[in-house]
C-alpha cells in the first residue's frame, strides 16, 4: 500500500499548483497545436527533401550528384567556404580582441556597423558589388582594361559570400570576450608571456567553444547563400554555379529529382550544423551546472555559509 | 577610463586597424558605392524609377506578405515558446533543438521543398488544393515561405524571458482569486508583449529582404507574385542599373527604419525586466 500516499501526495501537489497551471485539456490542446505546426513547418519540409531526392531511386541520386556540372558546383561551394570562412574568422578574432579588451571612442558605432550586413537584403548586397565591379561600375572599366574578372566570376561570389557572413564570428565572440575580462591576460603578461602566447594559451582556450559555434554558423550560411551570390555569379554552369544556384538551375530545367539530390546535401549540412550547435549548447549548460556545484562548497569554506547554524 | 590606464594588453592598434580595414573594404566601400550611385539620380528620376506600377505591386506584396508572416510567427512563436518552456512532453528537447532548422537550412532548399509540398501533387497540396488552398505559385506561397524563414525569431527572443518569469507573481494572482485566464491576460501577457514585439520586428525585417526561398514558391509573375528583391534582380538582368538601385534604396531605408525600431524595442523590453 506504499503507492497510495505517493499518489495522494502527487494529487496534493497538483492541487497546490492549480492556480499557476492551465487545466490539462488546454495544456494538451496547446501542445498539439505546437506539434502540428512543427510537423508542417519543420519535419515535412525536411523529410520531403530526402523523399524527393530518392524518388527515382538510389542509382539516379548518385548519378545526379556525380554529374560533372553538379560536382563542379559542390567543389565551388567548398572553395568559397574555404576562402571566406577563415577570413571572417580572422576578422572576428581581431574585432573581438579590439572591442572586448580595450576602451575607445566610437565602440558602439563600430559594433552597429559590424552588424550592418545582417539588415541588408542579400540581393541588395550582391547589387553593391555589381555597382563597384560591374562593367558599368566604379572600377568596371579599369578591371576590364586589365582583364580582371570579378563580377560573373569566382572572386565576386567569394566577396558576396564574405559580405553576408561577415558578422557571424565577431558577433559570437564579442560578448564572450567581454564577459571574461582582461585579468587572466594581464596575469599572463606579467608572468612574461608575449602577446601571441597570451592569446594562444590564455584567450583562445576560454573562447574556444564560442569560436566553434560562430564558425559553424558562418560556414552554414557561406555554403547556403543564394540571393547575394545569385546576383554576382552570372549562372555559368560548371564555372560560377554554387550548390544553391545549381539547385535552382536543375529545378528550372524540370529535373526536380536532381535538384533535390543537390539540395539533400545542403539539408544534411543544415542538420549537421544544428547537431553541433545543440551539442555545444548542451555542453555549456552542463558545465554551468557543474561549475555551480563546485562553487558552493568553496563559498562555504570561505565563511560565506558559516552563519548557518551548525 | 581608469581601466585604460592599467591595460597592458598588446595588439590594440593592430587588431583595431585590421578590423577597420576589413570593415571598410568589405562593407563600407560597397555601401558607399551604392549610395553615391543613388545620389547621382535626380529626385524626379528616383521617384519615377521607384514608383513604377510594377514596383508598387512588388512593394505591396513584399510588405503585405512579410507583415502577415510576421503576425503568424508572433502567434505560433509565442505558443511554441510557451509550450517548450512550461510543459514537459515527449520530444520536447528534440523540438527545442530543431526550432533553429529554418536558420540553418539554405533558403534555396527551403523554397524548393516548400513549393513541392504545397504543389497540387505534393504531400500537403494534394489535400489542400482541392479545398481551394493553393500554396504554390500564389501570394499565399510567399507568406508560407516567409513564415518558415522567420519562425525561430519570436521563439528564441521569448524563451529566455519566459524562463526568467517569476512564478510567484502568478501564484499571488491565483491566491487573490484570479482565474488562470485573468492571470494570463493581466499579468503574463503584458510581460511577454515587448519580447514578442521584438521577435515580430526581427521576423518582419528578415522577411522584407528574403529572396532565396520565395523564388521557388511564388512563380515570380509581375504584378501578381513578384516580390521587390526579385524585381531588383530583373532590373539588373535588363541592365537597368538605375532602376535596380532605386528599388534597393527603398528596401534599405525600410530595413534601417526597422533596425532603429528593433533597437528601441530591445531597450524597452530590457527595461521591463529589471
Amino acid at each position: 500500500m506504499t503507492g497510495l500516499p505517493k499518489q495522494r501526495r502527487a494529487d496534493a501537489f497538483q492541487q497546490s499548483q492549480r492556480g499557476t497551471e492551465e487545466p490539462p485539456i488546454i495544456k494538451w490542446i496547446l501542445i498539439s497545436i505546437a506539434l502540428l505546426f512543427c510537423a508542417v513547418f519543420l519535419f515535412l519540409p525536411l523529410v520531403n527533401v530526402l523523399a524527393q531526392a530518392f524518388s527515382k531511386g538510389v542509382a539516379y541520386y548518385w548519378e545526379s550528384l556525380a554529374n560533372p556540372d553538379s560536382w563542379a558546383s559542390i567543389r565551388l561551394t567548398l572553395l568559397v567556404a574555404i576562402i571566406s570562412v577563415p577570413l571572417n574568422v580572422g576578422f572576428g578574432l581581431a574585432a573581438a580582441w579590439a572591442i572586448a579588451k580595450f576602451e575607445f571612442r566610437g565602440k558602439s558605432l563600430l559594433i552597429t556597423l559590424i552588424d550592418l550586413p545582417f539588415s541588408v537584403s542579400p540581393v541588395v548586397a550582391g547589387l553593391m558589388f555589381v555597382v563597384l565591379f560591374g562593367l558599368q561600375g566604379f572600377f568596371g572599366q579599369w578591371l576590364d582594361a586589365h582583364d580582371i574578372k570579378i563580377i560573373f566570376a569566382v572572386p565576386g561570389i567569394v566577396l558576396a559570400t564574405m559580405f553576408v557572413t561577415f558578422p557571424f564570428v565577431a558577433r559570437e565572440l564579442i560578448p564572450l570576450m567581454q564577459a571574461t575580462g582582461t585579468d587572466q591576460e594581464q596575469a599572463a603578461l606579467t608572468l612574461g608571456a608575449n602577446g601571441l602566447q597570451t592569446f594562444w594559451y590564455v584567450t583562445l582556450p576560454s573562447i574556444k567553444w564560442g569560436l566553434i559555434y560562430g564558425i559553424i554558423l558562418c560556414n552554414a550560411r557561406a555554403m547556403g547563400e543564394f540571393g547575394a551570390v545569385s546576383v554576382v555569379s552570372g549562372h555559368i554552369t560548371g564555372l560560377t554555379e554554387t550548390m544553391p544556384l545549381r539547385v535552382e538551375k536543375l529545378y528550372n530545367e524540370y529535373n526536380a529529382p536532381a535538384a533535390f539530390a543537390v539540395a539533400s546535401l545542403l539539408a544534411l549540412l543544415a542538420l549537421l550544423t544544428l547537431g553541433v550547435k545543440t551539442w555545444l549548447e548542451w555542453r555549456q549548460t552542463r558545465n554551468f551546472a557543474k561549475a555551480q556545484l563546485i562553487q558552493e562548497p568553496v563559498l562555504d569554506s570561505n565563511g560565506a555559509g558559516s552563519s548557518r547554524p551548525a | 577610463m581608469a581601466q585604460k590606464k592599467f591595460n597592458a594588453l598588446p595588439g590594440f592598434g593592430l587588431t583595431l586597424g585590421f578590423t577597420l580595414f576589413y570593415l571598410s573594404a568589405l562593407v563600407l566601400i560597397p555601401f558607399a558605392g551604392l549610395l553615391i550611385r543613388a545620389c547621382e539620380l535626380s529626385w524626379g528620376d528616383f521617384w519615377n524609377l521607384a514608383t513604377t506600377p510594377r514596383a508598387l505591386a512588388a512593394y505591396k506584396l513584399t510588405f503585405g506578405a512579410s507583415f502577415i508572416a510576421a503576425i503568424a510567427n508572433a502567434l505560433f512563436g509565442t505558443l511554441l515558446a510557451w509550450v517548450l518552456v512550461r510543459y514537459e512532453f515527449p520530444g520536447r528537447r528534440f523540438i527545442d533543438a530543431i526550432v533553429d532548422f529554418p536558420f540553418a537550412l539554405p533558403t534555396a532548399v527551403a523554397g524548393l521543398t516548400l513549393s513541392s509540398l504545397f504543389a497540387a501533387n505534393g504531400w500537403l497540396g494534394r489535400y489542400l488544393v482541392p479545398l481551394g488552398i493553393k500554396g504554390a505559385f500564389t501570394p499565399l506561397g510567399v507568406v508560407i515561405a516567409l513564415t518558415f524563414v522567420g519562425m525561430p525569431f519570436v521563439v528564441r527572443t521569448l524563451q529566455p524571458v519566459l524562463q526568467d518569469l517569476e512564478r510567484e507573481v502568478e501564484e499571488a494572482a491565483a491566491t487573490l482569486g484570479a482565474s488562470r485566464l485573468r492571470t494570463f491576460v493581466s499579468i503574463i501577457a503584458p510581460m511577454l508583449f515587448p519580447p514578442v514585439l521584438t521577435g515580430f520586428a526581427l521576423a518582419f525585417a528578415r522577411a522584407i529582404g528574403e529572396y532565396g526561398s520565395i523564388v521557388f514558391i511564388s512563380g515570380n509573375r509581375p504584378f501578381k507574385t513578384e516580390i521587390a528583391p526579385y524585381l531588383i534582380v530583373m532590373r539588373l538582368e535588363e541592365y537597368d542599373y538605375k532602376g535596380a538601385i532605386a528599388l534597393a534604396v527603398v528596401l534599405l531605408v525600410f530595413s534601417f527604419l526597422l533596425l532603429g525600431i528593433i533597437n528601441l524595442l530591445e531597450q524597452w523590453s530590457s527595461r521591463f525586466q529589471h
